[in-house]
């Protein structure tokens, strides 16, 4: 339903006012390496919006430049309407950042850290509340280097939020947490979200990506290769839906290929496998009863985000994350 | 850009940098190494050579002075430098290693200011040892007051803005803690033995005093120790100690990275 919102049938800037994230032609080179190379897109408020890619595609590049902390080459950003870099005041006034890798002094307890990042803000976010919804309540005494992984990441995203930011931006928020751990952060980033927050999520969890994401940009190469919701990315990865069956007798292939939406029939041993768009399933069985013919063991194909990953990387994500 | 200019004071607010100021002070409380070395191994000498009679002689190849109160600059010079030079390029290097300094870049607060706390913290360190070393001398064992209690602040001031602007200098040019250490244990020795902690400069050929003079560690004790025992300290060793703070200043802010 979310997802619908955000489509294109609707400008999100008329929807929801100013774009809280606007990047336009951003650029940033490394000496020879390109490292992203012409990222457009707009955030709406009120949106989680995913940035996806295998490693070294410029994912985080790109949202370094984004808080500024890298300056880009060219290209402009805005978050709700200001310059990172120009307005760099302004802006870390209003974002939160969780980055990749950061760790806090060992000797030091979750409250001090939590004191210490609240006090950096004029209008901070209730910090008991914070403690509480990331389950670190009975940790606020606990030194830094005692946490797990897990409670590691949510203090990370805690910080992320003490400043009460419009805009989250949480690059690899579940990576290193086991599948529980990571089930209850995406409770969590709901529940941010629910509170107004945009957020920014870099991922290469496919899973992750499809659970909370409106819209995703998948990047690959420093270049966007696809930007749409979830389920769009996925359908047009296959090019529509896939109808595994296994006739009761063979037959041409030309009384499937002539029907409207099929775009392609294939072969698997014994099994037909049609590709096509609409509704694919009722044309293909009503096809086959005129014919006289029957389709035993009927299997309609999800295909899922991390399809579209790979054909539109080629390279799946899964072995990407975990070389890092 | 109307949504954010209602943030009239885009900037962290100053209680921050207290903030800052109490967790690095707690850090340097639970990782006390830097206040057993820095100020107990310092002390701990000082009352060692109080309690040997033969320090406690003057001697005619030291000017007429004891050897402890030769000793008391000096060792106020070692916990200067050792702070300076071994706690705090340390600590730095592993805050831009762990991406805290990046982390922070995000905030409000700018991360200079973490920085700055940590230099409150160990310049704190410093001054408690200088002070516990002139009151033990003079309590426990009948050293004279600094005669020029002025000056002797001044030759402290700039002694760690000297050695400070040193420490950061390799925390910029360091690209990993250890390193840091590295480069600061090669440079740490050395320094001390133009300062004479392991014998007296006076007992150096001249050459060897002359370049002790010119070495910040070196400078330092000259400086010290002339406000402790006759006035004002000569301009020369003050010059010396402006010139490496100016200098390391200028190379500290140059190369200092943030990640």
């Amino acid at each position: 339903m979310r997802a619908q919102m955000m489509t294109t049938t609707r400008e999100p800037q008329e929807a929801v006012g100013t774009p809280a994230v606007e990047i336009a032609h951003l650029r940033k080179t490394y000496g020879a390496l390109v490292a992203v190379d012409d990222v457009s897109f707009s955030v709406a408020q009120g949106e989680i919006f995913g940035i996806l890619g295998p490693n070294g595609a410029g994912k985080t590049t790109t949202v370094e430049c984004a808080v500024g902390l890298r300056s880009p080459d060219s290209g402009t950003i805005r978050m709700m309407g200001a310059d990172p870099q120009a307005d760099r005041d302004q802006v870390r006034q209003i974002i939160g950042v969780q980055l990749q890798e950061s760790a806090f002094p060992a000797k030091l307890r979750v409250q001090e850290i939590l004191a210490e990042f609240r006090s950096f803000y004029r209008h901070p976010a209730d910090v008991s509340e914070l403690v509480e919804a990331f389950g670190l309540a009975d940790k606020e005494r606990a030194y830094y280097r005692s946490l797990s992984g897990g409670q590691r990441q949510r203090l990370s995203v805690a910080l992320a939020l003490i400043g009460d930011p419009k805009i989250a931006v949480l690059d690899e928020m579940t990576t290193g947490l086991d599948p529980q751990a990571r089930r209850d952060a995406w409770g969590l980033i709901e529940g941010i979200r629910d509170r107004g927050v945009t957020i920014v999520l870099v991922t290469h969890f496919m899973e992750e990506a499809e659970r909370l994401c409106d819209r995703v940009a998948l990047i690959d190469h420093g270049r966007i290769v696809a930007l749409d919701t979830p389920a769009g990315l996925t359908a047009r990865a296959r090019g529509g839906k896939t109808v595994r069956f296994l006739p009761s007798a063979p037959f041409d292939d030309r009384l499937l290929t002539g029907l409207p939406g099929v775009t392609r029939v294939e072969h698997q041993g014994q099994h037909v496998v049609v590709t096509g768009t609409g509704e694919l399933v009722n044309a293909v069985i009503l096809a086959l009863h005129a014919a006289g013919l029957e389709a035993q063991d009927v299997q309609l194909d999800a295909s899922t985000l991390e399809d579209a990953f790979v054909r539109l990387t080629g390279t799946h994500p899964n072995q990407e994350g975990e070389q890092s | 850009m109307s949504s954010v200019s209602v943030l009239a004071r885009p900037r962290a607010p100053r209680a921050a940098f207290g903030q800052m100021v109490l967790n690095e002070a707690r850090l340097a409380w639970r990782q006390p190494s830097g206040i057993i070395v820095g100020v107990g191994i310092s002390v701990g000498l000082l009352v060692l050579f109080g309690e040997i009679s033969v320090f406690q002689q003057s001697s005619a190849r030291l000017g007429g002075l004891s050897a402890f109160t030769v000793y008391i600059p000096i060792l106020a010079a070692f916990s200067i430098g050792v702070i300076a030079l071994v706690y705090l390029p340390g600590p730095l290097v592993a805050y831009r290693e762990q991406g805290i300094l990046r982390r922070l870049s995000t905030t409000p607060a700018p991360a200079a200011w973490v920085l700055g706390a940590q230099l409150v913290v160990q310049a704190c360190l410093m001054v408690i040892s200088i002070l516990l070393l002139l009151i033990v001398s003079i309590v426990f064992f009948g050293a004279g007051a600094p005669k020029n209690p002025g000056g002797l602040i001044l030759a402290v001031l700039l002694a760690i803005a000297a050695l400070f602007t040193i420490g950061l200098t390799v925390a910029a040019v360091a690209r990993t803690s250890s390193a840091a250490r590295g480069i600061m244990a090669g440079a740490f020795y050395p320094l001390m033995f133009f300062a004479g902690l392991y014998y007296p400069v006076q007992y150096l050929p001249g050459a060897f005093q002359a370049v002790s003079h010119a070495t910040p560690l070196g400078a330092a004790v000259q400086a010290m120790q002339y406000a402790m025992l006759q006035g004002f300290p000569p301009v020369a060793p003050l010059l010396v100690l402006a010139a490496y703070a100016l200098v390391f200043g200028l190379l500290a802010q140059r190369f200092f990275r943030w990640e």
